[in-house]
């Protein structure tokens, strides 16, 4: 497969070599009542991807909450919005650039997280956080070094430069990634609620500019070929269709774009971002309900000998389409002259309802607007649940590790729980003077300063507990966030999902998909949140194999006095370590189990979304109010690892007694949810406990801070199950993730 | 006091510089173009972090040819104070109004970190308000921070006590002798690779880097009394100690 089909006539041949299917064809011919021109084809087969299209997963995107009381701007728009106090409002969005960064990991990484970026200024808000979830095969796969140390490279290169914070994000390892990485890129911004820009193109006249990078021959087909179509060998070929990033020009495009959009001359704004030129300008005629004619000779192009179709279809970064009031063409130019960019008329606004393109005098598209939108495909694709299902749990076959202090160790050092800084401190997290809880804690915390409060965000996703049940997984993966937000002190606001799966043409596939959003969408109802934006990243699929299915999740939750947060470190000394809620000792889905048995069970932990809701909120009013300022989600390596963490972060130990009810490894490393640690001073304990009491959560002191080991009882017998010095504890977790990167890991054998 | 913090294309720490000179410390700040040749009358110039025009050539050395580098180095010239932070070191260094220049860490990768800086000598425009010996926590954030010179002159940078500032637990990126910031001869011009106006605000954890800009109070309350003896005497004093 080259990366552009050559010009030549069109048939139904070069409509399937452009990854449309006969019957899509056929409905191209009698939109036109023609055959379609040679770009007219290129663009139907970019607008009709399922990239563009979402033809696949329409049908039940809509079952997913998206309204609220919160929501200022639901799915639709270039990002989501939400409401955050103060006449203020957050713009953010998820978004996936996977099959790129597997191909070409740095600049498949940039690109993504310059994409992002466009998607939240467009809208008028100034980028002031970056999240990202990346997702490689396993730990000692002979590829994955290459691949972290490029797409790691890449989000810092682009995020770094561009001058917006890395606050935080995930990595993880499994081999279900090895053929088909992932990359979501988050961005969040802040903008004022009553200029938030949205993107519909208006008044029949109005010109149409150009902004930012030159068009080259870069991506194309980014979107049409290379993100909706399975990896084969020869998708490596594909290389070409990677854009190249350029943050220093998307630097200068944000604050042009700024500065423009504090005035009143701009009607509508949109990124080029997949499928280019022609993405953009179909979807703002179509938002607007207008036409929209483009003069191809005048787009600025990086060659001269570019054609029409690698213009309208080229996927070129850091370039924007801006449709002002018409005569005030010239104030706008001034500005983004100022800062070194290109600024061009290319067109203008119709009330012919069409999307035309000329090139040297003729007309070389013609096609209605809502042929390319409202009448794309919309596939109601076959579901069907998989015949197999993966053995239970035979606990009596796994014996007890006789040194529990060790199977700790060696978990703090696993792959899947060590300590990410080698990647976090790639990232710039400084910049913006906002960052008020940066990498390495639950969730990150960003000031707001025009509202004294702040914003807490995580992306998560555990995909093991999707795999093995897309419902509860999807569940546990928006818990999980809220956990992480709530622990905080923030309140849950608004999700954004990057639904990450394999091809939407194998019915098991989506059995998962479907599965995934009815989990989502009663976790969302559960926590009273909604989605407001993401992104549905199919075919991650590699030799007819597809990725573990994974909606990430990325939620924002709202502090409202930014000096009231909590940290993962413990304080101190001398102060008061209590659980809230209870789990019960159950093993299965576990990091635990995995790791060290090499099995996961039949199911996730089980979930009980009225016990997290009450856990979740009981810690976040604690913060709020000041009476604990230490606060952590018992999650991926059960409490013993949530403690080790609290010990590491803060350079203290603990001395705790935990219940145990049968294996202690179960109470120790079970991930059963619902549980989350905190710290408080002892004079603060009493109201701990009332408050708890008061909103009926279950609430057990374990024990006290202070020392330089980690102490772990069994509440009933008192025998020391765990007794290890942090830096015992520190010894793997520190260093696991740089032996990664420079291929020198190796994975411990599982046990049986 | 009236500071001009410079915007090249690129600079991303410029508006987190002005928030920490104008609302933390509380000094009048105006933005100064790079395409402007002038610096407005201020007092104190400040070359912010980023990456200036993208620093796809060498860090700093596209910027250093912008208008506004000659409006600097004739404040620098003239005795007035000018702060390169991260970036704005780079520049400086290529400008040739400091020795020196910042190649890639060693680590090859980009480092933002937390790290403990040791102030050598008060007798500088940016650590007059300091005790020398005292530590300061400040982060990095940098792909090109190792600093390097040559021999001879590295000498008479120690000779002459304008090793401004050194990270007390060894250099995170492989600088010379650890060294993380330097002044001129003068001691109005000093650059360094860390951060403090990402080191000034309560709620983001750490005051430390408040003193660095504070100390050009000092410093032109020393001039302003006529006395830039004070200052040369403090200089001369760290000279002769050195």
């Amino acid at each position: 497969m080259s990366a552009a089909p050559k010009l030549r006539s069109v048939d139904l041949s070069l409509a399937h070599e452009h990854g449309l299917t006969t019957e899509e064809y056929q409905v191209i011919l009698d939109h036109l009542g023609r055959t379609p021109t040679f770009e007219e084809l290129g663009v139907f087969s970019v607008m009709w991807s399922e990239h563009c299209s979402y033809k696949s997963s329409r049908v039940h995107l809509g079952r997913l909450p998206q309204t609220g009381p919160a929501v200022l701007q639901g799915p639709g728009e270039n990002a989501g919005a939400v409401d955050i106090g103060g006449g203020m409002a957050a713009i953010f969005k998820i978004e996936s650039h996977n099959h790129p960064s597997y191909i070409e990991p740095y600049q498949g990484a940039t690109t993504g997280v310059g994409g992002i970026l466009r998607d939240i200024f467009t809208m008028g808000a100034r980028p002031v956080a970056n999240l990202n979830s990346l997702r490689f095969g396993n730990a000692d796969h002979e590829k994955t070094p290459f691949l972290l140390k490029g797409v790691v490279a890449g989000v810092g290169g682009y995020g770094n430069s561009v001058g917006v914070a890395t606050v935080g994000g995930e990595v993880c390892f499994d081999p279900g990634y090895k053929g088909n990485i992932l990359v979501n890129a988050f961005t969040l911004g802040v903008v004022r609620a009553d200029r938030i820009f949205r993107a519909a193109a208006k008044g029949d006249g109005n010109p149409v500019l150009y902004v930012g990078s030159k068009t080259g021959r870069d991506g194309i087909h980014g979107a049409s070929l290379l993100a909706s179509s399975e990896f084969k060998d020869e998708s490596e070929q594909m290389k070409p269709t990677v854009q190249v990033g350029d943050p220093f020009t998307e630097n200068l495009l944000i604050e042009a774009c700024l500065e423009v959009l504090a005035g009143d001359d701009v009607v509508a704004i949109q990124d080029m971002g997949a499928a280019g030129l022609t993405s953009s300008s179909v979807e703002m005629a179509s938002r607007g309900e207008v036409g929209i004619v483009l003069d191809l000779d005048r787009i600025p192009l990086r060659e001269a000998s570019l054609t029409p179709y690698e213009m309208l279809l080229s996927e070129s970064q850091e370039r924007m389409v801006l449709v002002v009031k018409k005569g005030r063409e010239q104030v706008v130019e001034e500005i983004f002259t100022r800062w070194g960019l290109d600024c061009v008329v290319v067109g203008s606004i119709t009330g012919s309802g069409r999307f035309v393109a000329t090139y040297r005098g003729e007309t070389v598209v013609s096609i209605p607007v809502a042929a390319l939108t409202d009448a794309a495909p919309k596939y109601e694709r076959p579901i069907q649940a998989p015949t197999t299902r993966p053995a239970p749990l035979d606990l009596s076959g796994l014996a007890e590790p006789g040194d529990l202090t060790a199977a700790l160790v060696a978990l703090l050092a696993s792959p899947s729980l060590c300590s990410r800084s080698w990647v976090y401190q790639q990232y710039d997290c400084y910049v913006g003077a906002n960052t008020v809880v940066g990498p390495g804690g639950d969730a990150a915390v960003v000031r707001v300063r025009e509202t004294g409060g702040a914003l807490a965000m995580t992306v998560d996703c555990n995909s093991r507990y999707v795999a093995l049940d897309p419902y509860l997984g999807t569940q546990h993966a928006v818990l999980e966030a809220a956990r992480n937000v709530w622990v905080t002190g923030a309140r849950p606001l608004a999700i954004s999902d990057c639904l990450n799966f394999g091809s939407p043409e194998k019915p098991e596939v989506m059995w998962q998909f479907s599965r995934a959003i009815d989990g989502m969408r009663d976790a969302c109802l559960a926590l009273d949140i909604a989605v407001i934006s993401g992104n549905v990243s199919f075919y991650n699929d590699t030799q007819g194999v597809s990725i573990p299915p994974t909606p990430t999740v990325a939620l924002v939750g709202l502090v409202e006095d930014a000096a009231r947060t909590a940290k993962v470190a413990l304080p101190g000394a001398g102060a008061a370590i209590y659980l809230l809620g209870e789990g019960r000792p159950e093993l299965e889905g576990s990091e635990y189990l995995i790791q060290r048995f090499g099995v996961t069970g039949d199911h996730p932990p089980k979930v009980d979304m009225a016990a997290e809701r009450r856990a979740g909120e009981l810690c976040c009013g604690l913060i709020a109010d000041g009476v604990v300022s230490c606060a952590h989600d018992v999650a991926d390596g059960g409490l013993a690892v949530a403690m080790a963490e609290m010990c590491l972060a803060g350079a203290v130990g603990m001395r705790v007694a935990v219940p145990v009810d049968g294996r202690a490894d179960a109470a120790l490393f079970g991930e059963s949810g619902a549980r989350i640690l905190v710290a408080a001073a002892a004079a603060a304990a009493q109201q701990v406990e009332q408050r708890a009491a008061a909103e009926g959560v279950p609430c057990r002191r374990l024990g006290e801070s202070g020392g330089t080991r980690l102490v772990i009882a069994a509440a009933a017998s008192g025998d020391v199950l765990i007794d290890g010095s942090i830096e015992e504890l520190q010894s793997g977790w520190r260093s696991t993730l740089a032996a990664i990167a420079e291929g020198r890991y190796v994975a411990p054998r599982p046990t049986r | 006091m009236k500071w001009g913090v410079v915007v090249f294309p690129g600079s991303n720490d410029d508006r987190d510089t002005a928030y920490a000179l104008g609302t933390i410390l509380g000094d009048d700040v105006v933005m100064l173009w790079h395409g402007d040749a002038d610096t407005k009358g201020v007092d104190a110039v400040v070359l912010p972090g980023g990456f200036s025009y993208g620093d796809y050539l060498r860090c700093g050395a596209m910027a250093r040819f912008s208008p506004v580098m000659r409006a600097v180095a004739e404040h620098a010239r003239s005795g007035g104070p000018v702060l390169g932070i991260c970036n704005g070191f780079q520049i400086l260094c290529e400008a040739g109004l400091l020795p020196g220049a910042l190649v890639r860490n060693r680590s090859l990768r980009f480092q933002c970190e937390q790290t403990r800086l040791r102030v050598e000598t008060a007798a500088s425009a940016f650590s007059a308000g300091c005790r020398a010996g005292q530590i300061l926590t400040i982060p990095i954030k940098n792909g090109e921070g190792c600093f390097v010179v040559g021999e001879a002159e590295l000498e008479r940078l120690e000779r002459e006590g304008r090793v401004v500032f050194r990270y007390a637990d060894g250099a995170p990126n492989g600088s010379l002798r650890d060294i993380a910031g330097v002044a001129n001869d003068a001691g109005n011009v000093v650059g360094l690779m860390p951060h403090p106006e990402h080191a000034v605000d309560e709620l983001l954890g750490c005051t430390d880097g408040r003193v660095i800009m504070e100390s050009v109070h000092v410093w032109l309350s020393n001039t302003a009394r006529g006395d830039t003896a004070a200052s040369a005497a403090a200089l001369a004093a760290s000279r002769s100690q050195a």
